[in-house]
């Protein structure tokens, strides 16, 4: 009985927030074609959706680790500005390659993930009190970095991060081939995989959703990667930044799920002291968390700076919260020991749309962080009422 | 002598389950009034339809208190009444002091500024009764269980009690603090104040309970009265079956060495030159069940969790073999790989992920097992987990099922299934059976058995010791940190054991006087 309720449960989450997301879609659809602006997803809008919001999804991946492992990081705005302004003055002023800018600047990331995350892991300061002092910390190294201004141009291959698109290696152009193909084939490995999780649960005696929801998702899914993918094929193609996302992604759903140190990362999270007699090196574990989260910080502060083609002092100041936003939008649980990869990118994704969104129907930016406020205390409450019930 | 509470034919529905069935209980004014029964029997739930937790209407009967209907709203009304429980969890905030937890929510003020020097006095005042000897402003958080658990009484006492509620006061208490509790329980009743008390500790209720009544799957079986009173007895009633044999036959055929323990010591991780453990040797042979005896706080989990991975304790010495030969336990991983498991005391807060599947909690001390490449192969883990519920009888609808929703009993079968699949050649034990109920214990036993007769080691430690008598080879005594006698299974009795710590207690007064 309690076995079919969990299990339902369970699906009911990620449903309901995929339900959030088409319906926020939707809304925006309607809004703004009752203003007289062209179609709300059009291809550049689609674009820009992924464009505009890469750096959430990207900080969020790393967030919800150490998040799971029942921690915060507050910094990742600061960081993600530092090492932006790291790659601008290696570029710029010292006259590095791109190549060589790009792994030194995520080592860079590596070391400030690593000088926190070994007060929080074998220190036991309270992660909140270390990133808080992190957050201020990168930001003055960033402002001292510039010198109080903006570090920039950039050269083209450095831009291509944030702005390039794939090349059509069909030739075809318009509509872009190579985009259409990897369109199609991300739908049919998204229903093998749906399919061979359905098959899994049955075997293991969990109770499958209903085969009309499944099939009803998954064909939403399929239909929204269709439409994107075509969209993206009669613009300018599948942009670098997404493929880069995609990458990662599955990446990290898989390192969640599948592996041996991604469960153990929950299991700390669940309960330190059981993990630890389990024979868990419970302070690796979390220090691992923030290296990897300040590798992908600096992964995201080189998208923003190559977005923008300057590295500002001002950068990426309330990433944290957009990031940390995105999480418990997504589902992870406050006290650590849940949330899933899936969940966040969706979380993320709402976050996005509402932000564009509100953007093209000029709401001012003073509603549109009253708006953004609610919606995350929404999601929660729904969690916490679902939990409860 | 005249009634003080009837309930009649109470019966509580929660979805999907009929948690209490027509359950009837008449307690006599001044009386101790005992209920037993295995978890999930019922206790808890009546206890609560009694004190309000749930309201007048959320259930079905009729409760009479003091000749006059109950319909309770809430907690505050029955408390208005004197009605007052004290839940096995305390309800005190560490941080805060006794004077300033007694009066909580029923403050010595007037108009809403506080009284302190009164709040003292009567704080004081109160304390005494309960005889307990601390200043009032002492922080609650640093005192022991059993010195919190009086200033819950006492709380009680302050809000004139009439019918007071203990839901199990002594399962965390050490055996001299329960002593006390039950001693004051006699003494409030001499002075008037009904009680009624939930305990599993059969010895315990003999010795302060006028009568019992027993409660089973949601029904109450009997009420017995103070000579009907005998353990056997209310075993029987409380399983539903004879229990002539609570432990399981078995033939010991110790094979060769297996675990030694030689000359180890630690010292407290914070207080500097406290020794927590003084010089300890011991061993455990193949096939063998040994025990350790001894109270609570004299460092027997302090031994076994720093012998496992040094998990407790700083200034490790001495020396761990297996099979003869020294093994590095440094770390709990060193310690699991040299063939030792070591089954936490404090199942929920160090064993267990509550809010994880049975499967994931199974195979947390052994992911390893169930991958390849460090990628985990979940078809593995629901096999392992199914193989392991089969074994061990887990009841649960599934192994998916989270294990916040098991019983004690089959959290406990969790966490041993953890420690199985590790395939340790030694298991330590640390109080197996604690919060249990009789049925449950007895396969937990079993299992320790088909463990021995499997050619593993078993290390058990508990506090309970007829659990040590029923079922050791061999049983070391442990005071103050030291080994300080051992006995076979046929010398082995609780005076002795008993003896044996006393007569070191004496030695060492001796040493500082």
């Amino acid at each position: 009985m309690a076995e079919k309720q969990s299990s339902l449960g369970g699906h009911f989450r990620e449903n309901g927030m995929l339900l959030a997301l088409v319906a926020i879609v939707a809304l925006f659809s309607l809004l703004v074609s009752m203003q007289g602006k062209p179609m709300f997803l059009q291809a550049p809008n689609i674009t820009n959706i992924f464009l505009q919001n890469g750096h959430v999804i990207i900080l969020a991946l790393g967030m919800l680790l150490i998040i799971v492992s029942g921690h915060i990081d507050l910094s990742v705005g600061s960081v993600a500005a530092f090492t932006g302004a790291v790659a601008a003055w290696l570029t710029v002023k010292q006259g590095l390659p791109v190549w060589a800018v790009i792994p030194l600047t995520l080592l860079v990331g590596g070391l400030i993930g690593a000088a926190q995350g070994y007060w929080v892991a074998y220190w036991r300061i309270p992660s909140f009190i270390v990133t808080l002092a992190g957050m201020l910390v990168f930001r003055g190294a960033t402002l001292w970095l510039l010198g109080g201004q903006n570090i920039g141009p950039f050269p083209k291959e450095f831009q291509a991060m944030s702005s390039g698109f794939i090349p059509d290696l069909t030739g075809v152009m318009k509509p872009h081939g190579l985009t259409l193909i990897i369109a199609a084939l991300a739908i049919a490995i998204v229903i093998w995989i749906g399919l061979r999780a359905r098959k899994r649960d049955a075997e293991f005696g969990i109770t499958p959703e209903p085969g009309g929801l499944f099939w009803g998702r998954t064909l939403v899914i399929a239909a929204a990667m269709a439409f994107v993918g075509w969209q993206l094929a009669s613009f300018r193609g599948l942009p670098n930044v997404l493929v880069v996302l995609t990458v990662l992604i599955v990446l990290y759903a898989f390192f969640t799920e599948n592996t041996v140190q991604g469960r153990r990362i929950y299991a700390v999270g669940g309960n330190e002291k059981a993990a630890k007699l389990s024979g868990i090196n419970t302070e690796r574990l979390v220090f691992a968390c923030f290296v990897n989260m300040g590798v992908l910080a600096a992964l995201a502060g080189m998208m923003v700076t190559a977005r923008l083609n300057s590295a500002t002092p001002k950068a990426g100041t309330g990433f944290e919260l957009d990031a940390i936003a995105a999480v418990f939008i997504g589902g992870a649980s406050m006290t650590g020991g849940s949330g899933k990869i899936i969940g966040v990118v969706i979380g993320a994704l709402i976050m996005g749309v509402m932000n564009m969104g509100m953007s093209i129907l000029g709401v001012g930016i003073d509603y549109q962080q009253m708006i953004k406020g609610l919606v995350l205390l929404a999601a929660v409450i729904f969690d916490v009422y679902n939990k409860n019930k | 002598m005249t009634t003080l509470l009837e309930m009649r034919e109470i019966t509580k529905v929660f979805p999907g389950v009929k948690a209490l069935d027509r359950v009837s209980l008449t307690v006599e004014a001044g009386e101790i009034h005992a209920i037993c029964g295995e978890n999930g029997a019922g206790k808890s739930t009546l206890m609560k339809v009694l004190s309000g937790v749930y309201p007048h209407g959320t259930y079905e009967g009729e409760i009479v208190y003091d000749g006059q209907p109950l319909h309770n709203r809430g907690i505050r009304d029955s408390e208005h009444k004197g009605i007052i429980i004290i839940h096995q969890e305390l309800a005190l905030i560490p941080l805060l002091s006794i004077a300033e937890n007694l009066f909580l929510g029923n403050e010595v003020a007037s108009k809403g500024v506080i009284s302190w020097p009164m709040a003292f006095k009567k704080t004081e005042d109160l304390l005494r009764q309960v005889g307990l000897n601390e200043p009032p402003g002492a922080v609650v958080g640093k005192l022991g269980v059993g010195k919190q658990q009086l200033i819950e009484i006492a709380k009680a006492l302050s809000k004139n009690v009439r019918l007071l509620i203990l839901d199990e006061p002594t399962a965390a208490l050490q055996e001299a603090d329960a002593d006390r509790l039950l001693d004051l329980m006699l003494d409030l009743k001499a002075r008037g104040v009904t009680q009624i008390i939930i305990s599993h500790k059969l010895n315990e209720i003999s010795r302060v309970a006028d009568r019992i009544t027993v409660i089973r799957d949601g029904t109450s079986v009997s009420t017995l009265t103070k000579d009907e009173i005998s353990e056997d007895r209310i075993i029987k009633d409380m399983v539903g079956r004879d229990m002539a044999h609570r432990y399981p036959e078995r033939e010991s055929h110790p094979g060769e060495m297996l675990f030694e323990v030689e000359n180890w010591s630690c010292w407290h991780p914070e207080q500097a030159g406290r020794q927590m453990i003084k010089g300890v040797s011991l061993n455990v042979r193949k096939g063998e069940i040994v025990g350790i005896a001894g109270l609570m706080g004299t460092g027997r989990t302090e031994l076994a969790m720093s012998i496992f991975g040094r998990s407790y304790g700083k200034g490790h010495q001495g020396t761990v073999k297996m099979h003869g030969k020294p093994v590095d336990v440094s770390t709990v991983t060193k310690a699991i790989e040299a063939g030792i498991s070591y089954v936490t005391e404090d199942r929920k807060a160090l064993g267990l992920i509550l809010e994880e599947p049975i499967l994931r909690n199974i195979s947390l001390a052994n992911l390893v097992g169930i991958a390849k490449n460090s990628i985990l192969d979940k078809r593995r883990e629901a096999q392992v987990a199914e193989t392991y519920r089969k074994q061990l009888a887990i009841r649960t609808p599934g192994v998916q099922q989270k294990v916040v929703n098991l019983s004690g009993g089959n959290q406990q079968k969790v966490v041993l299934s953890k420690w199985l699949f590790t395939d340790p050649e030694l298991l330590i034990l640390d109080e197996p059976t604690r919060g249990i109920d009789v049925g449950a214990k007895f396969e937990i036993y079993t299992i320790m058995k088909d463990l021995a007769d499997q050619g593993r080691g078993v290390l058990m430690i508990s506090s309970e010791m007829p659990e040590l008598l029923g079922m050791c080879d061999r049983i070391y005594v442990m005071n103050e940190g030291r080994i300080v006698g051992e006995l076979t299974r046929d010398e082995a009795s609780q005076e002795k054991i008993m003896a044996l710590i006393v007569k070191d207690n004496g030695k060492t007064t001796g040493k500082v006087a």
